[in-house]
């Protein structure tokens, strides 16, 4: 082994350059993220005002207004979504990482991935057929539910990599005390993973906050307060839509405004619901 | 001159003199089985604790226990020795009903506690392991539970709900586990914080919550330094005089130390199965003697 | 950090000290039956010299089993080696006590010679040596021991001022000649017990200090 002291040198340059690449790596893909948000709180922020927050949308031609229903029903369809996403998402990757056989496993975890990479109006069809058509109109429910049938296989994997994060020395030592199987997965398994599934379901609303697609036709939107679930209600990526394509400039800074404060909305939700599920101990996954 | 000589007076404690008409003088004997009629669990007990016979275990195609039979003497600890891979982890798994959770296994013939057969068709697998408890290699208490939830994991989540009994049944599964001393104020610290040894013990306490009628242990002490070792085996000498342990080891010296008897197996077969103090003095089997002398492979 | 081992330990102990003080008694009696000229205490010394030999037995075989299972090291393991010679040691001197006794049965058959004093002389250190050797393991007093050593002188000694003694009435007197031949035997009998309680002597130093000082000329005291 050469330890010459220009052999020396010469490492230690290509590691300084190596590193300086990746550095430069980094910049470059954190960089367009800080100036989207950047950009969106100097448009957006000028135009969030008291009124914006519990308003409603002005007729066309008028100037002012807000997007008070459009925050609501945003609130409102993830909520819903969350009550299908949840539960099956959660489930069923408790299924996949405990239960299924490998041929079985093979092909749910297939699934999901395919469904992952569907179009999201794709969901907004499957809704459309499955409820809208049913209830003879546009609704929440089936905002709701094209949201939801989007978060399920997102959740299943997620949930299930966490699972198997989990050490099996737990599973044994617990089947080793007498435990009934279920009951291991959910007071053992689970809560050892829970943060790592909160994150998951977490990104999964994330991600279905700003989806405009499905709801389209299937919550279709609404200028004024919705009063029944079965009745088409009002979302931020809907009103920031119809909104942003107008010609009006007033418009467009409420369009921005909108965009703000779903961000906001989705940061304060992510923080909250962290700060709910913080247990006394950390679990063994992230 | 002293034409009388006498008679020495016996010296010191305990050195009382027998006459010539006894003519055993009794030694004190290393302790032996026996003791109470019922285990803490209540099943009366009897001589034998585990009636093994031939009993063989597959992994797929692998066949990793061939056509074992044996006998496991109750309120004493037996020790399973032998090289890697000769079955022994895999025969202490399935005397818990363990070794079926794997995928692909198999298992023939018939293990008897007590007198009742554990694979028998209507028996429910879950209650034959609260019967019989296990400590494994690599302690492993809960991480989202502290010391006292840890420990009554057990009972909690079989349906205890009992608060008094609860804390009972807890500080004496904790007193057995030569624990309590050391966590009994904080037992609500988490079960993680412990040091490795005061973990395998915490877990040793866990497994005696449930009041087992057997302790099964595979390599307790493997991965603890010595003096968590040693305190890991006089706790099983002491806990011997309530519960038969069965104790599979790759350290040959620890199972002279602890065990009443030991078993030497060898490829999936039971080669030689005696007193541990015979087995290490004048085994029977040459195989025994070259393994016990180190002078295998 | 208290071990199962250490009662066991202890055990071995309380054992060794019974066979001890069984040695001590036989001893004495012997030479009781010797000096009183009582048949019925020596025929009483070879019955329960069997005692001896099965106490020897037991304490090699708890030994050896717990050289195998415990694995003991330094104090511990000269502690049980130590046990298993002194047993050895024990069983001899007993050995030596039935060998007087015998000899005192064939005296009692004659008239006595002449008053003893030399052997009760003898007999008086060798069951010092032995009470004092035992002493030393005891009290964990390695000194004690060492003067135990030193008084062997004596013994051999007076040993060999007996056999002087004794060769003379020989041949001044043939008809005195089985009586003398038996004491000299008696005499013999005690010096090898004194060796015998030099040897324990030596093994409580070794066990005390780790130092091996058989065969040596000096004593190396510390």
């Amino acid at each position: 082994m050469n330890t010459s002291s220009r052999y020396h040198a010469w490492r230690k340059i290509k590691n300084l350059t190596m590193s300086g690449v990746s550095f430069a790596c980094a910049i470059v893909v954190i960089a367009p993220l800080g100036l989207v948000l950047f950009y969106l709180i100097a448009a957006g922020a000028g135009a969030i005002d008291w009124h914006f927050l519990t308003q409603l949308p002005k007729p066309v031609g008028e100037t002012g207004g807000g997007m008070a229903n459009a925050i609501v029903g945003t609130l409102a369809l993830l909520g819903l979504a969350s009550l299908i996403g949840v539960p099956v998402g959660v489930l069923g990757g408790v299924y996949l990482s405990e239960y299924s056989g490998e041929r079985m496993n093979w092909w749910i975890r297939f699934g999901a991935d395919v469904l992952n990479g569907v179009p999201s109006i794709v969901w907004g069809i499957v809704a459309y057929t499955l409820v809208v058509v049913p209830l003879k109109g546009f609704s929440a429910y089936a905002g709701g539910a094209a949201l939801g049938f989007m978060m399920i296989p997102l959740i299943i994997r997620t949930t299930e990599e966490v699972l198997l994060l989990v050490p099996n020395g737990y599973r044994e030592a617990a089947l080793a005390l007498g435990i009934p199987r279920w009951r291991i997965n959910l007071q053992i398994v689970m809560k050892t993973a829970l943060r790592g599934i909160v994150t998951g379901v977490l990104l999964a609303g994330a991600r279905i906050a700003g989806e405009t697609a499905p709801l389209l036709f299937t919550a279709f939107g609404n200028r004024f307060w919705t009063h029944h679930l079965k009745d088409p209600i009002a979302a931020l990526p809907l009103q920031i839509f119809t909104y942003a394509i107008s010609p009006y400039d007033d418009w467009h800074r409420q369009a921005w405004a909108g965009a703000l404060v779903l961000i906001l909305m989705i940061f304060l939700i992510n923080i909250g619901v962290r700060a709910l599920t913080r247990g006394r101990f950390s679990g063994a996954t992230r | 001159m002293n034409a009388s000589v006498a008679v020495t007076q016996p010296r010191r404690e305990g050195a009382a003199l027998k006459t010539k008409d006894s003519q055993s003088l009794p030694l004190t004997r290393l302790a032996t089985p026996g003791g109470k009629e019922t285990t803490p669990r209540g099943t009366p007990v009897s001589e034998v604790a585990f009636e093994v016979d031939n009993l063989s275990c597959w992994f797929g195609q692998h066949q990793a226990v061939q056509d074992l039979s044996l006998q496991i003497p109750a309120r004493a600890v037996t020790a399973i020795i032998g090289p890697s891979g000769c079955g022994k982890s895999t025969f202490l798994r399935s005397l818990n009903r363990m070794h079926e959770l794997v995928r692909g296994s198999r298992l023939s013939g018939q293990i008897r506690l007590f007198g009742e057969n554990i694979y028998g068709p209507r028996i429910d697998p879950t209650l034959i392991r609260r019967r019989v408890g296990m400590v494994f290699q690599k302690s492993n208490p809960f991480p989202t539970m502290s010391i006292r939830e840890n420990v009554t994991v057990g009972l909690r989540l079989n349906g205890v709900r009992n608060r008094v009994a609860l804390e009972e049944r807890m500080e004496r599964a904790l007193r057995m586990a030569a624990l309590w001393e050391e966590v009994k104020d904080h037992l609500d610290r988490p079960g993680t914080s412990l040091s490795g040894g005061q973990q395998q013990r915490l877990c040793i306490a866990r497994a005696l919550a449930v009041q087992p009628d057997v302790l099964l242990m595979d390599e307790p002490a493997s991965a603890l330094d010595p003096i968590a070792t040693t305190k890991i085996e006089e706790l099983i000498q002491e806990l011997k005089k309530d519960y038969t342990i069965v104790i599979v080891t790759h350290n040959m010296q620890q199972a002279a130390r602890c065990s009443d008897y030991t078993a030497f197996f060898y490829m999936g077969r039971l080669i030689e199965c005696d007193k541990t103090d015979k087995v290490f003095t004048n085994p029977s089997n040459k195989q025994t003697e070259d393994y016990v002398s180190g002078r295998f492979g | 950090m208290e071990r199962h081992f250490d009662q066991e330990l202890a055990d071995l102990k309380e054992n060794l000290l019974r066979m001890a003080a069984f040695t001590e008694q036989s001893l004495a009696q012997a030479l009781k039956a010797l000096v009183q000229r009582d048949d019925a205490l020596a025929k009483k010394v070879d019955a329960d010299d069997a005692v001896l030999d099965k106490l020897e037995i037991e304490i090699d075989d708890r030994c050896v089993k717990l050289l195998a299972l415990r694995q003991p090291t330094a104090t511990d393991l000269r502690f049980i080696t130590m046990a298993m010679r002194l047993s050895g040691e024990l069983e001899r001197i007993g050995d030596q006590a039935v060998n007087i006794a015998h000899r005192a049965e064939e005296l009692n058959r004659e008239p006595l010679l002449k008053p003893l004093v030399d052997i009760p002389r003898m007999a008086d250190h060798a069951q010092g040596m032995i009470h004092n050797s035992l002493d030393a393991f005891v009290y964990a007093k390695p000194n004690l021991a060492r003067e135990v050593i030193k008084r062997d002188e004596k013994v051999d000694l007076l040993n060999r001022q007996l056999h002087r003694e004794l060769t003379s009435f020989m041949i001044e007197d043939p008809h005195t000649i089985t009586r003398c031949l038996n004491l000299m035997s008696v005499a013999h009998n005690l010096e090898r017990i004194a060796d015998h309680a030099t040897n324990i002597a030596e093994d409580i130093v070794y066990l005390y200090e780790g130092r091996d000082i058989r065969h040596q000329n000096e004593l190396m005291t510390p």
